[in-house]
């Protein structure tokens, strides 16, 4: 407010005082020149007509010559003070009208409003720097869940956007440089219920003094970071950003699972892409001479990815020197089919086009596939805008950075369970891997799945501690029975069990449940809305558990002792 | 040399001298008192609010407290004097006098007090 206020005086000192010194010297005419009353005796007028004539001749409203006609000299000044009293006042409203719409005005006018919008939150709420491809599917992802959020963006247009999307939460938006520390702060960094700090800016440099500036002010607040390169990575890692992400190397590890164990690969990828493949794109042969065209930052992470699985690779660029010391390399862009055909395209199993260039990376694809139908595509698409190309290429899977952020930062703030599962469920085989995939589709079929976790405390699941205190036992099972006729149950399944420290996967549906216990479910989200019931409402849990639907309340309880 | 503190310290003191004026002589003698030198208190008064808008120091809100004090005992003794002349059935009384002297009076107090406050800032500044 302060801002505000002190700018619009400051700037309004001197038109006011132009007003006030026009008014006092017209008035102080008005009471000296001598006049005459109707009866032709002379007259002066005092200060109370002076200064009711001057207001309304200055705002040229003009009642005429009050209370009496006026002599000669009376309007020859009064002709002098017409063009004084209305030109300064004319400037006194035009520079407060110039002040209101002024771009500088307007913009601390924009912060100070976000700033209290942000300082009034009540409940945790996630600041987004950067409103890009990543950041508008994580926030479209945090109001789906009901999470708050708030946005730094250092591009209008993008706050613009945001306000266009049509969210089901309300997200306040600031124009304003991230890297700045006291833009973040004006957004809630120190605000008590922010939970996590997510720098998406396109520019590495901007993400790591957003990290920083989060790191130093408060230490204990989860922040993630994008970044494109090692150094960023390293240096982001070396004060302590909780998760880092980087999108090649993102999404070399997801490919690399393509070729080693097609079935794990499949359900990471459902359980972290809204939109997941389907079933039966696993039949495709992936095992056997991958060929990546272009050996950049992506290429290199996918080599590093591939060489520890043991897979069979030809590399392609048309750059010598980043080749130098690898084996089985070919010279050449891979855009036309002679390259190609050299690197042994008829019999690989997949292509990787991964250059930085996407018409070059279309070219490489369309090539490959007219001498070898059967190929697994893979293509990087640089830029957001060429979505509507990449999605008609038919290629097996686009690698387009941002939403591959987006789905990994989302991911890890559903809940801190599922990256654990992830991590786990890597150590198992491809026939684990393929029955779990099978109950996961008979419950979502080619709806989304989601996750979730539970957790039994006070807080959260008020009921099952409730029937704990009365000695009665909630096994994992009643969770997910449906609340209208518990025969049935919700479209959900158990992944993964934490009791203190230990791990169960895909725990039976008979375990008892304990207090702190904390369990990840999959299934739909219409289940999540169901379960949350059941954990927060005696009665339903009562009705899932003994069948009975009794009133408890105080009426009943009376009688029922008769 | 600095001239904007020699016209803010002038409307400053400017202020305080006229109010002064305007003050002394007897309570309820309206002939010791001269309506130009109320108009002229209260247009100066007005100027050295507006002169003090947007400081961020204490000093500088101090004084602009002063000054809106100043102001508006001022309009208030200005507003009685002209219900005294064009609308009290009776004229100007000595009661009226009297209450228009006493308010100047508590002016000239709010006037003291932000040349007090100006002779502080200028010590603080020690140059």
């Amino acid at each position: 407010m302060h801002d505000v206020l002190y700018l619009l005086l400051r700037r309004l000192r001197k038109p006011l005082i132009t007003v006030i010194v026009v008014y006092a010297v017209a008035v102080t005419g008005f009471v000296l020149i001598p006049g005459q009353d109707d009866a032709g005796q002379p007259w002066r007028m005092d200060f109370f007509h002076a200064i009711y004539f001057v207001s309304f001749m200055g705002s040229t409203i003009g009642f005429g010559e009050i209370p009496y006609p006026f002599t000669t000299p009376q309007r020859a000044w009064t002709l002098v003070t017409i063009y004084a009293t209305v030109i300064a006042w004319l400037y006194g409203i035009g520079s407060m009208l110039a002040l209101v719409q002024e771009q500088g005005f307007s913009r601390i006018f924009r912060r100070r409003s976000f700033a209290k919008e942000v300082r009034n939150f009540n409940e945790p709420f996630y600041l987004v720097c950067g409103y890009g491809v990543t950041g508008t599917a994580i926030i479209a992802g945090l109001c789906q869940r009901g999470i708050r959020s708030v946005v730094v963006d250092v591009d209008q247009e993008r706050i613009d956007a945001l306000q266009m999307d049509d969210l089901p939460l309300r997200v306040p938006g600031l124009c304003a440089n991230a890297s700045l520390p006291d833009v973040l702060d004006d957004a809630g960094l120190q605000h008590a219920t922010c939970i996590g700090v997510l720098a998406l800016t396109d520019d590495d440099n901007v993400n790591l003094s957003i990290a920083i500036a989060s790191k130093l002010l408060q230490p204990e607040r989860v922040v993630v970071s994008r970044t494109e390169s090692d150094i960023h990575a390293r240096n982001l890692a070396s004060f302590g950003t909780n998760h880092i992400i980087d999108p090649f190397r993102a999404y070399a590890e997801y490919l690399s699972l393509v070729a080693k164990s097609p079935y794990m690969h499949l359900v990471y990828d459902w359980l972290v892409n809204p939109y997941h493949r389907p079933v039966s794109s696993v039949y495709k042969k992936a095992s056997g001479r991958w060929i990546i065209c272009g050996f950049g930052r992506f290429g290199q992470a996918l080599y590093d990815d591939f060489a520890r699985g043991n897979v069979e690779m030809v590399l392609l660029d048309d750059n010598p020197e980043v080749l130098e010391g690898y084996d089985n390399t070919v010279l050449g862009l891979g855009t036309e089919a002679e390259t190609l055909l050299k690197a042994g395209v008829e019999d690989a199993v997949a292509v990787v086009a991964g250059t930085h260039n996407d018409a070059d990376n279309m070219s490489i694809i369309m090539t490959a596939m007219e001498i070898n139908p059967k190929l697994v595509t893979v293509v990087r698409q640089n830029l957001s805008s060429n979505r509507l190309v990449f999605e008609n290429s038919r290629a097996d899977f686009v690698m387009e950075p941002g939403r591959i952020i987006a789905n990994r930062i989302l991911a890890k703030l559903k809940t801190p369970l599922l990256p654990v599962f992830i991590e786990k469920m890597q150590h198992y085989d491809e026939v684990w891997a393929h029955t779990l995939l099978n109950r996961m589709s008979n419950i979502a079929g080619d709806k989304e799945l989601d996750s979730w976790s539970v957790k039994i405390t006070e807080a959260s699941s008020p009921a099952v501690m409730a029937m704990f205190e009365q000695g009665l036992a909630v096994k994992l099972q009643s969770l997910m029975k449906n609340s209208r006729d518990r025969r049935r149950s919700l479209p959900c399944f158990p992944l993964l069990h934490r009791r203190g420290e230990v791990l169960t996967m895909l725990p039976g549906e008979l375990i008892e449940l304990q207090p702190e216990d904390e369990v990840l479910f999959c299934g739909l989200s219409s289940a999540k809305g169901r379960m949350e019931w059941i954990l927060k409402n005696y009665n339903i849990l009562f009705y899932i558990l003994t069948g009975e639907d009794p009133s408890f309340n105080l009426l009943s309880r009376i009688l029922k002792r008769f | 040399m600095n001239r904007e503190k020699v016209i803010f310290a002038f409307f400053i003191v400017l202020a305080l001298t006229l109010n002064f004026g305007f003050f002394l002589g007897g309570f309820d003698e309206i002939a010791h008192h001269n309506v130009y030198e109320l108009f002229a208190a209260t247009i100066v008064s007005m100027i050295c609010t507006v002169l003090k808008f947007g400081d961020r120091t204490h000093i500088g809100a101090l004084m602009l407290a002063t000054s809106l004090v100043a102001d508006l005992q001022l309009i208030v003794a200005a507003m009685i004097w002209g219900y005294g002349v064009q609308m009290s059935v009776d004229g100007m009384t000595p009661e009226l006098v009297s209450s228009i002297v006493s308010l100047s009076g508590g002016a000239l107090l709010a006037n003291v007090v932000s040349v007090v406050l100006l002779m502080v800032e200028t010590i603080m500044v020690r140059r």
